[in-house]
Parts: C-alpha cells; structure tokens; sequence
C-alpha cells in the first residue's frame, strides 16, 4: 500500500519516482499533440517534412543566391538544413512548451500528475517533427552527393540533438513556469525566437564573426555548439571541443534551473492559471 | 485498523481583492519590486482547520452550500493544489473525478479519446486496453468510436466520460457533483456503478448537492460551512443538520393589507426540519390570518407546485355559510399530511385566501420552497432518479 502526505511545502525533489510511474503519459501528451496537429491538414504529416524543405529553400533563396554567404565549402542547402535541422527543434520545443502550461490549463485544474510532463511531452512533440524532417536531411545529402564521416554522424548528431533537448528544456520549463504567472512571455516569446534565430549561427557560418566578445558569447552558446557539431560531420572542421564542453555546461546549468523554477511554482499553477 | 485517509488541520487561503491575485503581470512585479506582499491584509479563508479521519471501505458524503470550501477540499485532497497549512495523510492510491471527460479533445476518436481520458486518470495502457470493450460497452457509442469527438452529441460525450471513469479501480475515490448531469437513463447507470464501488470495499468521497443521492451511497456525511467541519456524523444526522441549518425560509411572513382579510404568515412544518422534507413522512402547513372584520364564508385554500410551476396538491378549507360568519381578529390554520407522497424534488406553496359569498379573492401569493428527498427507503434497483415521477402510491404487487 501507498502511503504519502500532503502538506504545504513538500522537500524540493526532482519528482524522478513519480515520473517513472507516470511515464506512459509522455506517450499519450506527445501522441496527442502529434495528431491534433496535423489532423485537419490535408497534407497531414507531410507537414512535418514540408515545413523544414520551404524553410530551406527560402533561406538559401536569400542567404545563398542573394547573399552569397559563405556555407563553409559545402553546398548551401545541406549547410542550411544541418542548422534548421536542430533549430526547429530548439524553436518548437521552445514555443510548445513555454505555452504547454497555459494550453493545458483545464487539465491541470482538474486533475493531478507531475507537471513535468507537460512540457517534456512538449519537446518530445518537436523531436517527433525532427525524425520526419530528418528524411529531407537524407534525400539531399543524397542529391548532392555529399560525403558523409558515418562514425562523426552517430556520435555528433546525437551528442549535437542532446545538447539542443537539454537547453530547450532547461528554457522552456522555466518560460512554462513564468509564463503561467506573467503571460507576458506569451507575447515576448515568439521576438525572443526571432531574435535568437538571426544570432545564432544557423543561417550564416559561426566563422562570420570576428569580435573576440562575440566568439566568446558563442562559446558559451550551446545551441551554436550544437549545430557547430551536427555540421562538422559533413565540412569536415575541426570540432571546438572546448566551445562544446561549455555549451554543454551551460545546458546542463539551464537544465537545472528549469526544472528548479519550475518545481518550486509548480504547486501553485491550479490556483493562478 | 489504520484509517486510508487522515486530514489534519487542513487550512487554504486565497489572496482576494487586490489586483495581485489571478492575473499578475510582470509590469506589476517589475514596478514594484521592493514592495513587500501585504500578507494576510485580503485573504479568505476556503478551509479552516479541517480535520477529518476516514477508514477503508467507508463512503462519505460533503455537503454544504456554495462556498462552503467543498471543491477546494476535494481539490486539495486530489493534490492538485496545494493545502496553506496542515497535512494529509493517504494510504492509498487516489483517483479524483473532479470532472468527467478530463483531457478529450474534440479532434481525436472515440476511441483515442478512451485512451487518453484513461491514462490522464491514472490508468495504465495495459488496464485500458484490458476494460476497453467494457467501456465502449458501457457508453454505448460503439458506432461512433472512430468518429472525431467533436461530432457527438454533448450526452454521448459525457456517457463516453463517465463509462471511462467507471473502470478506474483506485483505492479510494474523489467524485465531485458529475452525476448531476446527463439523462435520466444515463443517471440510473452512474448511480448503480457508484454502488458498486462503494460496496466492493473502496473509499468513495462524494460531493453533492443531491442529497437523495448522498442519502443512498453513503453512510456518513460531513457537512462543511464557511471553511470548518460542521458536522461529521451519521448522513441522516448531517442531512438533517444541514437542512435545518437554512432557518426561516420554511416560515413566510406576508404584510398584511390595509383593511382587508389577509395572510400573514405561512409556515411549513417538514419532516426533518428546515426546508427538507422525507417521502412519506408527515408535513405540516401552519397559517396565520388576520381580519378586520367578520367574514362569511371564509375561504383557505393551498396549492403545492414543483419545480416547473405545474400544481400537484390542491386542498382547501371552508367556513360553512349557514355557521355565520368567522369573527375579526386573528386566527390559526393547520393542514396535516400525515403521509406526504410526494416524489423527490423541490417544491412549493401557493395560498389562496377568498370569500365565497361574495366571491370575493383576497389574496393570493407563493411561499416556503421546500425539498423532498426519499430518506431511509430502500431505493429501487437503479437508485432514485429526478423526475421519474411526482408521487409514489402505496400499492400492492402480486405475482
């Protein structure tokens, strides 16, 4: 038999048990998003892939033939799509979750289970977008030819996908908690998402840069070290592996503070959404 | 044995008035960031100091008025929002139905709904797939199972809800108000199922304003006012203190009128005191008129209405013309049903006051609402039902 309390302020804890016992509701939260997405579409999940192939096309349209922005030596769609790839992960993830909250709302005030859920499941639904976009990733290296390190790809692209889940989850729990407090982030997120896609080296090489402060910030940056790392498996450069090492640190450090933000409001979310 | 539910001390407050409570904005935090939160300055109390101890298999009832605190302490009790202060202990694992059909969402089937709807619940996909042919079963809606939500009528998508609910198996069960919606046929269903559960041994806390139905599935009740425990006792015994905790609305005062024969005060007399009535129990309907002068062929009569305004009694009492006229002053009527047989429901008088000679009508007004509710009888197989019925007979069945 269960036997537990409920008091006022419970000890902080990470909730992991209580996780694990609940975790057939990622499945169910990330499976629904999925489907309603893109139920009443036409083109149903083939917006999964559609959205990163126009993205694409419409930078390189700009950034390539307008331009001329220098891709590093490899052709400036496999350039792109090896930066959207993991943008999009890190912008979805980011919007979905930052609103998870706020959009499930009834839910919360009716009935319980870790909060947690929400936004992970929130993430989990971009990474779901991921994997079909990834098809797009496949069809192009194959029409440009490009040659692929296969041991640089199964070690960076998920190393490089990790350090993007981590940092978009530290973010996007912490957004979710504030934004069921302050709704103001609702309205400042999507200039926030804007501004960082034109500051990070998605678009444009990291090589573009040349202030020493700016190289600095990169480093720190682990969203730049992510898509750094998923690139380098095709341009075949030298990985930063100090840039990578604080990237990653910093993710972890956002991770924590995330999940810490969010347990310590989390209780309280039935009474102020 | 250790009881599966201990509250202890149980208070929640909320911030009102200020514009800090519901909807902050960061302007606010930001343009007053050294401004210290006013505590306790606006707050109210939902909860104060509840304490309650509850054993395995027992099913209690809440009842209380609006804002009394009973959804704050089925909300607290379900975990989903903190208590301020005091602690709760649970030996048990909890499944609260603060709602039905918690998590649908109108795009998805039937019967992904059925999925989704169960695991937020707390069911595992396993037991789900397990019951499922059950559930569809008993919502009825197999036809329309890979039907978007969004297309069923709001009844198919509340059977759908509460046959869902139905295969929760926890040990102890929260179950606030839902099953005062829906049909007829659908409740009868609800009700027995509840029985059910209550009978296999499970804690079931149930909130209602039906106290028919809290009379039928419980054994004992707790009657919350303004945040405490009222009462923690019998369900009959609480019912009882609970209705006769609405004082006066069962005596009517009606101003007299200047110079003419009038009614000045009604008062019924229920069963169980207050305004609650029990089936077939007696109720007693006192009047008080007053009259400024001789009156002959003085005329009372009563009508009792339900809730949709259609009479259902009618009595009357006459002076006989040819024993002369009933003197002015003041005098006292009574009316006795020694055995009401009005079905459960809401009720009320109507009072009519005239003269028969002159056919004269003096007054006419509606008064002391009343409820009726089937107390200590055995319900019939499917429960007690609204509206089945306005009265029951005494009959005799042979077979």
């Amino acid at each position: 038999m269960t036997e537990y309390e409920i008091k006022a302020k419970n000890k902080f804890s990470f909730g992991l048990a209580e996780l694990i016992q609940y975790r057939e509701l990622f499945y169910f939260f990330t499976w629904r998003d999925v489907k309603v997405k893109y139920k009443q579409a036409a083109l149903g999940i083939l917006w999964a892939i559609l959205q990163p192939l126009i993205m694409m096309l419409m930078f390189t349209l700009i950034f390539s033939k307008a331009l001329k922005v220098s891709s590093d030596g490899i052709p400036y769609p496999v350039f792109a799509i090896s930066g959207l790839l993991i943008w999009n992960i890190f912008s979805n993830g980011l919007m979905n979750s930052a609103n998870s909250m706020v959009n499930n709302a009834n839910i919360i005030k009716k009935i319980y289970f870790p909060r947690l859920i929400i936004p992970m499941s929130a993430i989990l639904t971009a990474l779901v977008d991921f994997l079909f976009a990834l098809t797009i990733y496949v069809a192009i290296l194959i029409y440009y030819h490009q040659g692929v390190d296969f041991l640089k790809l199964f070690i960076y692209l998920p190393l490089s996908i990790l350090i993007t889940v981590v940092t978009t989850f530290g973010l996007g729990t912490f957004l979710a908690a504030l934004n069921v407090k302050y709704r103001d982030f609702q309205y400042l997120l999507p200039f926030m998402i804007q501004f960082l896609l034109f500051a990070n080296p998605v678009l444009y090489s990291a090589k573009a840069f040349t202030n020493p402060v700016i190289n600095t910030i990169m480093k720190a940056n682990p969203i730049a070290s992510a898509i750094q790392l998923c690139r380098s498996v095709f341009t075949g450069q030298e990985v930063d592996w100090q840039g990578v090492a604080i990237g990653s640190s910093v993710a972890i450090v956002l991770f924590f503070i995330g999940i810490y933000t969010f347990r310590k409001t989390e209780s309280y979310f039935a009474d102020l959404a | 044995m250790k009881p599966i539910l201990e509250v202890q001390h149980i208070t929640k407050e909320f911030k009102i008035g200020a514009k800090q409570e519901r909807y902050l904005s960061l302007r606010d935090a930001l343009s007053n960031p050294f401004k210290k939160k006013e505590e306790g300055a606006n707050t109210f109390r939902a909860l104060d100091d509840v304490n309650f101890e509850v054993m395995p298999g027992e099913s209690i009832g809440i009842i209380g008025r609006n804002g009394a605190g009973k959804s704050t302490l089925l909300k607290i009790l379900s975990k989903i929002t903190p208590p301020s202060s005091g602690k709760i202990i649970c030996r048990g694992r909890v499944a609260s139905l603060l709602e039905v059909g918690t998590g649908f969402h109108p795009e998805l089937s039937g019967r992904e709904n059925i999925f989704m709807n169960g695991s937020i619940l707390g069911m595992r996909k396993a037991e789900i797939t397990k019951h499922f042919d059950s559930i569809v079963d008993f919502s009825g809606v197999e036809k329309f199972l890979d039907t978007p939500l969004k297309r069923y009528s709001s009844g198919m998508q509340l059977r759908l809800a509460f046959a869902v609910a139905a295969f929760l198996e926890p040990e102890i069960l929260i179950i606030d108000e839902v099953l005062a919606v829906g049909d007829a046929e659908f409740q009868k269903k609800c009700l027995g199922k509840m029985d059910e559960v209550s009978k296999s041994g499970r804690t079931v806390l149930f909130v209602s304003h039906d106290l028919s139905a809290v009379s039928t599935l419980t054994k004992k009740s707790i009657f919350l006012d303004k945040g405490k425990v009222k009462q923690f006792d019998t369900t009959p015994a609480v019912i009882q203190a609970y209705s006769s905790n609405f004082t006066q609305t069962n005596i009517h005062h009606q101003d007299a009128i200047e110079g003419k024969p009038c009614i000045t005060k009604v008062e019924v007399v229920t069963s169980e005191g207050g305004v609650l009535q029990g089936n077939e129990k007696p109720l007693m309907v006192n009047f008080e008129a007053q009259l400024p002068y001789d009156v002959s062929g003085f005329a009372l009569s009563l009508q009792i209405f339900n809730h949709l305004n259609q009479p259902i009694i009618y009595n009357w009492f006459f002076d006989e013309a040819d024993k002369g006229p009933r003197k002015k002053g003041t005098h006292n009527f009574t009316i006795n049903f020694d055995k009401l047989r009005l079905y459960q429901g809401n009720y009320f008088v109507r009072v009519h006051l005239a003269e028969t000679v002159t056919k004269t009508k003096f007054q006419q007004f509606d008064c002391c609402p009343f409820e009726v509710a089937m107390l200590d009888k055995k319900a019939p197989e499917w429960g007690w039902q609204n509206n089945v019925c306005q009265y029951i007979e005494d009959v005799n069945w042979t077979s």
